[in-house]
This record gives C-alpha cells, sequence and structure tokens, in this order.
C-alpha cells in the first residue's frame, strides 16, 4: 500500500484526527495526525493486517524554527511483511507539549522518546521510565529547541568555550 | 590383608624428621671445621635451628626469581602465538623486561582504600605469598636436594597449605571494599574450594598405590624408568592424571578457569583495588603457584626427578624435573591464550558432575587394582599399558566421531 | 501473646531472593566496548536486572548539525561509529544526495565511477568493522588471541583505506555527489592498478583466514557454550525492539537493505544474505550469541564476494564527484536509512532550502540494539551480560552520538 492509500484508510476510520496529507515539499511525504490521536492510529497501523507496520525506523522531535509555535514528533514505520512504510507527523505547542506514548506498541520507542523527551522536552504521557537519556539527569533546558539557550555554567564549569 | 589398611599408613606429623638433615650438616659439615676448642661446646640444636634458617632465606631469594622468569616466558610464549615478538626493548631480546617492571611496581603508589579495612587489605598479599612458596618447601627437587619439609605426609602438607591461598584471596576481595572483588574472591573462594576435592580425590589415587605420602617416597617409587611412572602404572591414575593436572589450572586461576580475576568481566577480581608492591606479590604468587602445581604433577605423575631409562640418568635429576615442569607450564600457557573462558555455572558443573565422579570411579579402581596387582611388576605396568593404549585409541575414535567437523550451515539466500 | 505472634509473623516473611547488590559496570569497565554504564542489581552472580545508561559519549552530533552547512556535517558522521566510517559517511550523503535528486530543476546524479568506488570501499570497511567485533568477541569472553589476529588484518584494510583517502580511522572520504578527490585516483592509471592488486592480495590472504578463525573461535567448544542459547532475541522481539542488521538476521529475518531496497548499484552484485536458524545439532537457538556473532563471520565472506566482483569488473571511467556547485537542498524533508556493518543506518533530514538543515537525526542501529539489552539480560549471570553487549555489537560512538 503506498501513503496515500494509507492516508485514505486511516482518514476513512479516525476521521478528524487526521489532519491532512502532505505532499507540498520535496522527499518523504507525510500524514498529518492530531496529537491526542497518535497512539489509537499507531496501534491500528500495528494491528490491522492489511497494514501490519511492524517496525518503528524512527522518531524524531522537530523543531523549525524560534518563531514557530508547534514542535513537532514524526514517526517513520515500516511493514517487514508487506515492506511499505508511511511517515506520521503530529505537532505540539511547545508552551504544552504532551502526547500520548507509543512505547507500549514498539519497545524501541521507549528510547527513542526518551531522546526527543531529553532533547525538545516533549513529555510523552504514559511512558513508564521517562528521564534524560543523553544529557545529564540535572541539566537544565531542552538544548535542540530554537530558542535554546545554553547555561553559562553547569555544576561551576563554564559551558561554553 | 594388602598393605594399604596396614599401620604405616596413618599419617602422623612428625616434624621431627624433617630437621634431621639440617642436624646431620651441622654434625658431619660445621662441627670438623671448627677449632678443636669449641667442638664440644658447639650448641647442636642452635646450630640447626641457624642452618634451617638460611637455607630458608636461600630459599625465599632465589625462588622468586622463577616467576620472574615465568611471566617473561608467558610474554614470549603469547607473542609467539599471537605473531608478536613480545617485549624487545629491555636488555637482549628484552630479557629485563620483568625486572623493569618489577622496579616500576616498587616505585609506585602503594594505595590503600580508605573505607576498606586496612589491616586485611595490607595482610593479604603476604598471606597469599606466604602460602605459596610454603608449598616449594615439600617438593622434592633432585637426589640429594635437601628437602627442607621432607616430613612423611609431604603431599597432605601441600594440600593444606595450598587451601589457604583462598583465605588470602578473601581476604583481598573482602578489604578492598570493592564489589568487584568481591564478586571475584566470592568466585575464586567457590572455585578452589570444589576443584580442591578431585584434585585431593586424585592424589589419592597415586598415593593408594604408592601407599605413602611422602614426596621422596612417592619419587623413589618411580625410579624403574618411564613405564613405572605413576601415570602408566595403573590406566586409574593415567586418568587422575589429567583430572590433577586441569583441576590444577582451575586452582591457580588461569584460563580457561581465570573467572576469579576475568578481566572482561569483573575488571581485575580480588586485586582490582591493588598496586605496586603489593599487586606484584600477588602476581608472584601467581606464576610460582603454576609452577608449584606444575612440579607436583611431575613428582606425583611424571617420575619427579627419576628418569626416563632405568639406571641411567637420562631426563632426570634437577635438570630433567625442572624440564619436565616447564613442559607442564607451557601446556597451561598454550591452552591460556588458546581458549576462552568458561562461565561460573559450566565450571561447577564440570567439577561437580563430572571430574568428581570420575574421580571416585578412580578410587575405586586403583582400589581394585592393587587387589589384583600386589607388587609393581612386568605384568601389572605392561597390562595397565596395554589398557591405556587400548583406551586411548577408543576414545579418540569416539570423540572423532563426536566432535567430527559437522558441515558448515549454509547461510540461506534468496 | 498471640498478638506477638502475629507481629513475628509479619516480620518473617518469605524472601525468594538473598539480598541485592547493586553493581556499577562502566562506564570505565574493560568490555562495555566503551563509555557504557550499566546498573546492575545482582543477586550472586544472576542479574536481577541491567539498566543501560548511556550519554557518556555524547558530542551533540544533532545540535552541531544544525549549525553546519551539508559537507561539514560529514566529518561528524565519521565519528558516530567509529569503527564503520565509511558507511557512516555514505549513509548521510544518500540521505541528502535523495533530497537533492527531489529538486527537478537541478540534473544531479552520482557519477559511476563513485559509486562503484563507495561499494568497493563501505564492503571493505564492513570486513573491517565485523573484524574488531570478532576479535573484541573473542576478548569478551576470554580468548586474547583472536584479538590481536583480527586486528592485524585490520591492519592490512587501515592501510589500504590510509591509502585512498589519508587517514585511518575518520575518513571523511564519501562526500555529497561523489567521492573525496584528495588522493586522485586516476582511471586506467598504474596507481589504479596496484591500488586494486592491493586489495585483490588482502582478499587472497584474508578469505582462507575466515575458516581459520572458525576454527579457533566459533567451533570452540567453551566458546559455543558461552554464546549458544544465550539471551535468545525472538523474531518479534528484534522487530519491536528495532535490531537491524546482523542481530535483526541472527534472529532469523530475512532482511538485508541492500537486498530489499536496493540502493546504489547493489542490484548489480550477486551476494547472499546469511540468516541464521535453529542448528539442534551444534545446540545453536535461533536468536541467541552465537547466531548473531555466525551471521558476522559469514559477512565477510559475502563482502568478500562483492569486492571481487567489483575487482573482476574495474573500475569505470569517468569522474568521481557530481558537478555540484553548493549542496543546497530543496525545503522538504527525508528519511533515509542505509546498510552498514551494525545495521540500519537512517538519517532524517529536514531541509527549509538554505545550505543548513534544520534537523539532523541519525537514528543508529546500536542505539535501539542497546535498548533490547535490559530484558535480555533479565535472570542471565554477570559473564552473559559481557556476551551479550559483545553479540550486539555496540560502538557507543553511535548510540550516544
Amino acid at each position: 500500500m503506498n501513503p496515500e492509500e494509507i492516508y485514505k484508510t486511516l482518514s476513512d476510520k479516525f476521521g478528524e484526527s487526521i489532519i491532512g496529507y502532505d505532499t507540498e515539499l520535496a522527499g518523504d511525504s507525510n500524514i498529518q495526525i492530531a496529537p491526542t490521536a497518535i497512539a489509537e492510529v499507531c496501534q491500528f497501523l500495528t494491528e490491522t493486517d492489511t497494514l501490519a507496520f511492524d517496525s518503528l525506523m524512527c522518531l524524531s522531535g522537530v523543531d523549525m524554527g524560534v518563531k514557530e509555535e508547534e514542535l513537532s514528533v514524526v514517526y517513520h514505520l515500516y511493514a517487514m511483511q508487506h515492506r511499505h512504510s508511511v511517515v506520521l507527523k503530529t505537532s505540539v505547542p511547545k508552551t504544552d507539549a504532551h502526547l500520548p506514548t507509543v512505547s507500549h506498541i514498539w519497545k524501541t520507542a521507549d528510547w527513542h522518546e526518551r531522546e526527543a523527551y531529553d532533547l525538545y522536552g516533549i513529555l510523552f504521557e504514559g511512558h513508564t521510565d521517562l528521564r534524560r537519556i543523553l544529557l545529564p539527569d540535572d541539566w537544565e533546558g531542552y538544548p535542540l529547541r530554537k530558542d535554546y539557550q545554553e547555561p553559562d555554567f553547569y555544576r561551576g564549569m563554564r559551558v561554553p568555550y | 590383608m594388602p598393605e594399604i589398611f596396614s599401620e604405616s599408613f596413618i599419617p602422623k606429623i612428625n616434624l621431627q624428621e624433617s630437621s634431621n638433615w639440617a642436624k646431620d650438616f651441622v654434625q658431619e659439615v660445621i662441627i670438623p671445621l671448627l677449632p678443636e676448642a669449641l667442638k664440644g661446646h658447639f650448641p647442636v640444636e642452635f646450630g640447626t635451628i641457624l642452618v634451617m634458617f638460611t637455607v630458608a632465606g636461600i630459599f625465599v631469594a632465589v625462588v622468586p626469581l622463577l616467576p620472574l622468569v615465568l611471566v617473561l616466558a608467558e610474554r614470549k610464549v603469547a607473542a609467539r602465538f599471537q605473531n608478536r615478538t613480545g617485549p624487545m626493548r629491555v636488555g637482549p631480546w628484552g630479557t629485563l623486561q620483568t625486572l623493569a617492571d618489577g622496579v616500576k611496581l616498587i616505585f609506585k603508589e602503594d594505595y590503600i582504600p580508605p573505607q576498606g579495612d586496612k589491616i586485611l587489605f595490607m595482610l593479604a598479599p603476604y598471606v597469599i605469598f606466604a602460602c605459596s612458596f610454603a608449598v616449594f618447601a615439600a617438593i622434592p627437587f633432585g637426589e640429594g636436594i635437601p628437602i627442607p619439609g621432607d616430613f612423611n605426609i609431604g603431599i597432605f602438607y601441600i594440600m593444606s597449605i595450598s587451601s589457604v591461598i583462598v583465605m588470602g584471596v578473601i581476604m583481598a576481595g573482602w578489604s578492598s571494599n570493592s564489589k568487584w572483588s568481591l564478586l571475584g574472591s566470592l568466585r575464586s573462594a567457590a572455585q578452589i574450594v570444589s576443584y580442591e576435592i578431585p584434585l585431593g580425590l586424585s592424589i589419592l589415587a597415586v598415593v593408594m598405590l604408592v601407599e605413602s605420602l611422602s614426596m621422596s617416597q612417592i619419587v623413589a617409587s618411580q625410579d624403574g624408568g618411564i613405564f613405572t611412572w605413576l601415570i602408566f602404572r595403573s590406566p586409574f591414575t593415567f586418568i587422575a592424571f589429567f583430572i590433577f593436572f586441569i583441576s590444577a589450572i582451575a586452582e591457580v586461576n588461569r584460563t580457561p578457569f581465570d573467572l576469579p580475576e576475568a578481566e572482561s568481566e569483573i575488571v581485575a577480581g580480588f586485586h582490582t583495588e591493588y598496586s605496586g608492591m603489593r599487586f606484584a606479590l600477588f602476581f608472584i604468587a601467581e606464576y610460582a603457584n603454576m609452577f608449584a602445581v606444575s612440579a607436583i604433577a611431575v613428582t606425583l605423575f611424571l617420575g619427579g626427578y627419576e628418569g626416563v631409562l632405568p639406571g641411567y640418568d637420562f631426563l632426570g635429576g634437577l635438570p630433567g624435573f625442572v624440564l619436565k615442569t616447564l613442559a607442564l607450564v607451557f601446556l597451561m600457557m598454550w591452552l591460556r591464550w588458546t581458549l576462552p573462558r568458561l562461565r561460573v555455572d559450566q565450571l561447577m558443573n564440570l567439577c561437580w558432575k563430572y571430574f568428581i565422579p570420575i574421580s571416585f570411579f578412580n578410587i575405586f579402581g586403583t582400589g581394585i587394582w592393587g587387589l589384583i596387582f600386589e607388587t609393581d611388576d612386568v605384568w601389572s605396568i605392561g597390562i595397565s599399558c596395554a589398557i591405556i593404549y587400548v583406551g586411548l585409541i577408543s576414545a579418540y575414535a569416539i570423540a572423532g566421531r563426536i566432535f567430527a567437523r559437522k558441515p558448515e550451515p549454509q547461510p540461506s539466500s534468496v | 501473646m498471640e498478638s506477638t505472634q502475629q507481629t513475628e509473623s509479619k516480620i518473617i516473611e518469605l524472601k525468594p531472593f538473598t539480598d541485592e547488590m547493586i553493581v556499577n559496570m562502566g562506564p570505565q569497565h574493560p568490555s562495555t566496548h566503551g563509555v557504557l554504564r550499566l546498573e546492575l542489581r545482582l543477586d550472586g552472580e544472576i542479574v536481577r536486572e541491567a539498566i543501560p545508561h548511556i550519554g557518556y559519549l555524547h558530542r551533540c552530533f544533532e545540535k552541531h548539525s544544525e549549525n553546519l552547512s551539508y559537507p561539514q556535517i560529514i566529518p561528524f558522521t565519521d565519528r558516530m561509529d567509529y569503527v564503520a566510517a565509511m558507511n557512516q559517511n555514505w549513509g548521510f550523503c544518500l540521505a541528502v544526495e535523495k533530497l537533492l535528486e527531489a529538486d527537478e530543476t537541478k540534473n544531479f546524479e552520482v557519477p559511476e565511477r563513485a559509486e562503484y568506488l563507495r561499494v568497493l570501499i563501505c564492503e571493505l570497511n564492513r570486513i573491517a568493522s565485523h573484524l574488531l567485533s570478532f576479535g573484541t568477541y573473542g576478548m569478551d569472553l576470554g580468548a586474547f588471541t583472536p584479538f590481536l589476529y583480527a586486528f592485524r588484518d585490520r591492519e592490512r584494510l587501515l592501510l589500504l583505506f590510509e591509502k585512498i583517502c589519508g587517514a585511518r580511522l575518520t575518513y571523511n572520504y564519501i562526500r555529497i555527489g561523489g567521492v573525496s578527490e584528495i588522493i586522485p585516483l586516476e582511471p586506467g592509471s598504474i596507481e589504479e592498478q596496484n591500488y586494486l592488486d592491493e586489495i585483490e592480495d588482502f582478499l587472497d590472504y584474508f578469505e582462507p583466514k575466515i575458516d581459520e578463525y572458525n576454527d579457533l573461535l566459533t567451533s570452540n567448544s567453551i566458546f559455543s557454550e558461552r554464546t549458544m542459547g544465550v539471551a535468545v532475541m525472538s523474531e518479534e522481539m528484534a522487530l519491536s525492539y528495532g535490531a537491524t542488521g546482523p542481530n535483526l538476521r541472527g534472529s532469523g529475518v530475512d532482511w538485508d537493505l541492500r537486498r530489499d531496497e536496493p540502493y546504489s548499484i547493489y542490484d548489480r552484485f550477486d551476494y547472499d544474505v546469511p540468516v541464521a536458524k535453529d542448528i539442534p545439532e551444534l545446540g545453536a537457538v535461533l536468536g541467541d550469541c552465537w547466531s548473531r556473532y555466525k551471521i558476522r563471520m559469514d559477512e565477510m565472506k559475502e563482502s568478500v564476494k562483492i569486492v571481487r566482483q567489483i575487482l573482476a569488473e574495474g573500475l569505470p571511467d569517468g569522474p568521481v564527484m557530481a558537478d555540484l556547485k553548493a549542496v543546497r537542498p530543496p525545503a522538504g524533508e527525508i528519511y533515509f536509512r542505509s546498510e552498514a556493518p551494525r545495521g540500519e543506518l537512517g538519517f532524517y533530514i529536514v531541509s527549509d532550502g538554505t545550505p543548513k538543515p534544520v534537523r539532523v537525526k541519525g537514528r543508529s542501529p546500536c542505539f535501539s540494539a542497546l535498548s533490547a539489552l535490559q530484558e535480555l539480560s533479565r535472570g542471565l549471570m554477570v559473564a552473559d551480560i559481557i556476551a551479550i553487549i559483545g553479540s550486539i555489537d555496540i560502538v557507543m560512538g553511535e548510540v550516544d552520538r
């Protein structure tokens, strides 16, 4: 199934929660999904036999710029059985970034979500162990946000050099 | 009634006997040298003690050189196995490398973990060092070379002393206040205690044939050339030799049984926290141990300082003894640089499920062998060698069938 | 009287386990392959839980990337998986090239000669990487000699890399649109012939060595006892944890991006994809440490096959670099994955049409595979943890980025 058909299947099933299908820009086209519905959509994508997306290739947070109001979370899915892939995208407001976790669907999402939390401060609700993963536990701020200001000192050590 | 059960077999500790040679030395060598006036007044007892101390001093001074050579040998052997040259810089062909290492270790900081148990921490290397050198006291190096501890229960003494080493290991592990050290020392304790059983039982097979615990008597009973060596005297001692040797490797913590100091698992085991000379003591003790167990194996099974041919001194005496021992040491090195390491449960399985039952079977068999052939004559040795030969051939055939190189599983392709 | 008995019965409760000991394995540890820290909860020798803590080698690759132009990012990818840096370069360049190709106004194409050189070098790099994995795995399990044998052979490969790009470990050789021309290799020149002959010599020397290593380590009974049946990763588990490459094939999934989603010129070569299966007569269980290890040993042979085919064909003539004035991909986003020695290396790039990317995410195979460690190691022994870490073959540079 190509992404367009998957988009149709999804919008038939979920209606309003599927916001749109973005093909304008170069590269991969993606299906825009409301953040609250992401877990259900993913559940549907894995459990439906014709779709059977059994592997999550990548889960990444994206911040498009300082002026943007929203952070995106991008899911790259692949189905080993049918050999088709799809890109899901959701957007959450920067001030209140939270969305349901998918770590119970694909176990690899556990660490990827921790990474997105660590670097973007996106809270994944229902994640069992949402801690910083790459940065120290007591690091302040979320470095990959475009408006991130690096601290002058970390535990008495100068940070900018 | 066979002689095994006779009274002479019951061990009695008679330390007086061990100092006889010193007394003789004083009376026969020193006293004739003294001026006439002193001859009657020389305190023989004091002289005996003095001589014994001197010998011990020489011993302690000379034997640590052995590990020095062995460490270099190990590095050179390993290098050969691995297409390298090994140490080449210090001295000709790197022969002084270990000396340089020793000097470096002496000058290093002697770090004692502040949270650890300081007294035990400082004591542990000495316990291990002392015990591993005390073992040498009872090893007969050659005919006429005085054995400081040649008493009637020599092998029993060796077993007991060498099992004290585990105390030192536990002390080192416990006092370091490091979890890796603790893990290593407990692994070591479990391992040494377990492997002491097959070790002791395989020694028992020898003792039953010789009917003596004295090291010099065990050697003396093998003086008829290669076929009177205890390894060939009965099929059961032949098996016992291999069990002894493998258990001995486990006793001295070398690959494939080097779990107590497995550097890839528990950093360095019980000596993780040690540095400087204390570390060097562990190191020296390890290599001294290695030599000691090989020497014991040679004494018990491979004729000790007795030669290959009856009546000739070929491969006999001190050079022969050292040569045979070094051959076994080389075998240990060979194994170390070839084999991976076992896991704890596999190690224990090997000991408790295979070696100990086989050892018991061995003792049973040796007992029956002793009943059938009461004296060691040509017949018994001939039959023994024949059984060993047939056994080896059939074992080779069976093992060949079991371990035959199976065809490599072909990678599936689409 | 009754009340005291009751309180006592409350105190005396059945404790199935003895006291647990919490041990930090790493970040300074001989066999955690870098700076991985494992928090082990031990019951004696048995591991109740092994919690990986990563981030000790975090060098802010993604943050750096946002402030650099595309070609400037390539040296950073070198530092991700420093054992197979060529493949990392390539993975990133493939993603950028894919995005460049999406721009229809420019007729962008990677020249043929560059593609051949890339496959040649990357397959050799795959051998080097698997050799390191084989050697260190032996060392993890206590056999030191295979390690030095592996490094002896890897040394020859590194010399070959040094000849073509001047570096031994961090190559920066594969560029966007082709390969580096710093050390020119004129088509048909004597230097090119010498270089290819040298590679051929190496392959002739190396191919029998693989069998030697199999004899030395793979079929060693202690080695197989340590690895067979240990830490079995089922097919579902491997997929769910995103294990890829040899780890996935070790679990019996017949999947190789080079064959199944052919990129570059991999569809022109003839090679097998080794896939593990149950071998009851040896004792190997599908998905255990031994299977994962064996896949790597077999893959080296397949890489040799591919390189031999390139050598037989010879390198085509032509330029090694596409005619590319400036790397300026159109606005858009791309996720492209390639088969690195450790699995699927994915790069997710978001571009807004400027020379600098908005977002670069490296999806590293080790990161995903390492997350399975916690589940794999439950209830095993300390020595098995080492066996698992070695068998999933992690490089911390890539895990932490």
